[in-house]
């Protein structure tokens, strides 16, 4: 009797266990398959504008046709032009300086929330998320409109005579780095609050009373302490913004070519779905290291706080 | 009122204060943690400071750490005033409630913190951090991390680094709080040891007033910002110099009465015999009694010279070693009495709805005039 209620139950908690792993399936898995598969076909003139075309209502004759006539040839594409190396690249450096200006704009604002008065920081907090009521593209389309030659920013910088002539700041890498930064500044600010919030003060008068001042007692406890939320941080950033398009396509100028646009140029222009494919792959290949890391980096985080 | 004892003990002693608060005031806006508080703490004693939640005991604890800085009065250790110094260069170290262990760094790493901090050198600091978990009994957990110890051996931990750097007076706030009863028992006998063998002046923070009597020479107990009574903890228990004072640390039954000109105090269970006090006749009085020196009998006892009163047990509270009873008298009030359980069956000796008969001699108890 107790044995079927027993069985029973673990049969609800399995479900509930299954529900993530069914998601991921769903949501992950087979559009990637689909993607992949996508990677290995060939273009043609068709609809859709590949072969060969999976069909489950063939038989197993044309099953084996299908599998041989599947081909690297777009990922040997991507290997032989320079012009996919150099827009990886390019995404990398973009990611990679961008992430270090994040966090480094962000580490002092972050800071500065988890020490304001209790009260204070949810107030603080929503301001930091607030832009987020506003579209993507409104914002960034607002950039324009600073940047612009007799914009916002150049109306400025010359009424306070730092500058005599109007400055092209658009289609450049600085406009790229300035859409980036303010648009994910939140995804660093959060974590590195969410565990600094979490820092118990009264570690800092430990420090002190041990013999450390206040900036001492910062690099050597505040500073370690806060590491996961500046990986975290770090990852959240870094991840999108190798894959990030919109802001280079309508800030950067068109000598700039993040990976996000030489795939949109392969789908869209070239209609070349199967190099498309095979560039997201690339991609992903590519960002699942930091992906782990973030992962792993997760998983210790809540083993030490458990 | 407010220290007494602790200046009378003062000059017996004859040693030079310490640590001295003169007139020390901390207000938290309206509220006065620390209200013009004067007190002496001696080289090498183990000093308790003990009060219910909200009495400012942590407060001062952590003025003298350097955590708070007073509106009023001063704080001097060796007979400089401490007030313009920075917790990092007080040496004074404290051993928190929470034990803030640093969580990023092993035992190692926490014990070393502070010698860190003054640069001391690689090698001497692993020696001393050695020297440190050997007196802790913590030998081997060097390697380990915080995360991974038990609340016993983060206790120890938290004591081994605030002692490494030989502070001249530790700072424990309720350092035995977060451990269990058995536990913390032995480790009150450890700390002792431990003071007794350094040295060190300890002054311990508790609103535990078993703990405080056990570890402590002196007690300073604290109300509402204030000193209560500054003495040694036999001293305040068996002397108490108020009623709050009485009823605070252990139990006791109090009865009001008058001073008669015999010498007897009036009270509503008639002339009770009592040892000479500096009380003058008609002052409103107290007599305080601890009940484990009550002494009860089913019958009258028959000596002279003793105060007795019948009554009825109104209710038994069973301890294991022994019973407390409350008796209700004549005038119905409640009197407090603690009997050893000696008997081999060892169950408690009357039941409720008993008729008892209580008594006591003469000098037993303290009349209070406050």
């Amino acid at each position: 009797m107790s044995a079927t209620i027993k069985s029973e139950r673990s049969w609800g908690k399995r479900a509930v266990v299954l529900l993530p792993y069914l998601w991921l399936a769903i949501f992950f898995l087979a559009p990637f398959a689909i993607v992949l598969k996508i990677s290995l076909s060939q273009t043609a003139i068709a609809q859709p504008p590949y072969v060969p075309v999976f069909d489950l209502a063939s038989g197993w004759q044309d099953l084996q046709d299908f599998f041989a006539r599947l081909t690297l040839d777009g990922y040997r594409l991507i290997g032989s032009d320079p012009i996919y190396l150099f827009s990886y690249l390019k995404s990398l450096q973009i990611a990679g300086v961008s992430t270090a200006i994040l966090l480094l704009i962000g580490y002092p604002i972050g800071y500065g929330i988890a020490r304001s008065p209790r009260g204070l920081q949810p107030l603080l907090v929503m301001l930091v998320v607030l832009p987020f009521w506003t579209s993507f593209l409104i914002r960034v389309y607002a950039w324009i409109n600073i940047l612009q030659r007799d914009g916002l920013l150049n109306d400025v910088l010359m009424r306070l005579h730092i500058i005599h002539e109007p400055a092209a700041w658009l289609a450049s890498d600085t406009a790229i780095y300035i859409g980036i930064v303010y648009s994910y500044l939140p995804f660093m600010v959060l974590p590195l609050y969410a565990t600094l919030e979490k820092m118990d003060e009264t570690l800092l008068e430990a420090a002190a009373d041990l013999g450390a001042p206040r900036a001492r007692a910062f690099w050597q406890v505040t500073m370690p302490l806060s590491l996961p939320g500046a990986a975290a941080g770090t990852l959240l950033c870094f991840i999108p913004i190798m894959g990030e398009f919109v802001i280079p396509d309508l800030l950067g100028g068109s000598r700039t070519l993040m990976i996000g646009q030489t795939l949109w140029t392969e789908f869209f222009f070239n209609r070349d779905w199967p190099v498309a494919s095979a560039i997201a792959v690339a991609l992903l290949a590519l960002l699942v290291l930091p992906i782990l890391l973030y992962e792993r980096l997760q998983r210790r985080q809540l083993e030490r706080f458990r | 009122m407010a220290d007494g004892g602790g200046t009378r003990g003062h000059e017996e002693s004859g040693q030079p204060a310490l640590v001295r608060f003169e007139q020390v005031s901390k207000r938290f806006g309206d509220v006065a943690a620390v209200d013009a508080l004067t007190l002496d703490i001696r080289q090498g004693e183990f000093f308790a400071l003990l009060g219910p939640s909200g009495c400012g005991k942590t407060t001062l604890l952590r003025l003298l750490a350097g955590f708070e800085a007073p509106n009023e009065g001063r704080i001097l250790l060796d007979g400089d005033d401490i007030g313009g110094v920075p917790p990092h260069h007080r040496p004074v170290n404290m051993m928190f409630q929470s034990y803030a262990l640093f969580p990023h760094l092993t035992v190692e790493g926490n014990v070393g913190f502070g010698l860190r901090q003054e640069k001391v050198g690689r090698r001497e600091r692993r020696e001393r951090v050695a020297e440190m978990l050997a007196l802790v009994k913590l030998q081997g957990f060097g390697k380990r991390r915080v995360g991974q110890l038990s609340g016993g051996e983060r206790q120890r931990v938290a004591l081994a680094r605030s002692l490494i750097k030989r502070p001249r007076v530790l700072l424990l706030d309720e350092p035995l709080a977060a451990l269990d009863k058995k536990l913390r028992a032995e480790t009150q006998f450890e700390l002792m040891e431990l003071q007794r063998n350094l040295g060190t002046t300890f002054v311990i923070v508790t609103h535990d007033q078993e703990e405080a009597m056990i570890v402590s020479d002196r007690i300073a107990v604290m109300n509402q910002g204030r000193l209560v009574q500054v003495a040694e903890p036999a001293e305040i228990y068996e002397r108490p110099n108020s009623r709050w004072a009485a009823d605070f640390l252990g139990e006791v039954t109090l009865i009001e009465g008058y001073l008669n000109e015999d010498g007897t105090l009036a009270t509503r269970l008639g002339p009770l015999r009592v040892g000479a006090g500096t009380a003058k006749t008609d002052d409103k009085v107290w007599l305080a009694l601890r009940p484990e020196k009550l002494r009860m009998s089913a019958e009258r006892p028959a000596a002279d010279g003793l105060n007795t009163a019948a009554g009825i047990v109104f209710e038994v509270g069973y301890r294991g070693d022994l019973s407390l009873y409350k008796v209700q008298l004549a005038d119905r009030s409640l009197m407090k009495v603690a009997l050893a359980n000696t008997s081999a069956r060892g169950k408690a000796q009357f039941a409720v709805k008993d008729v008892v008969w209580l008594s006591w001699p003469r000098d037993t108890g303290v009349l209070l005039t406050d």
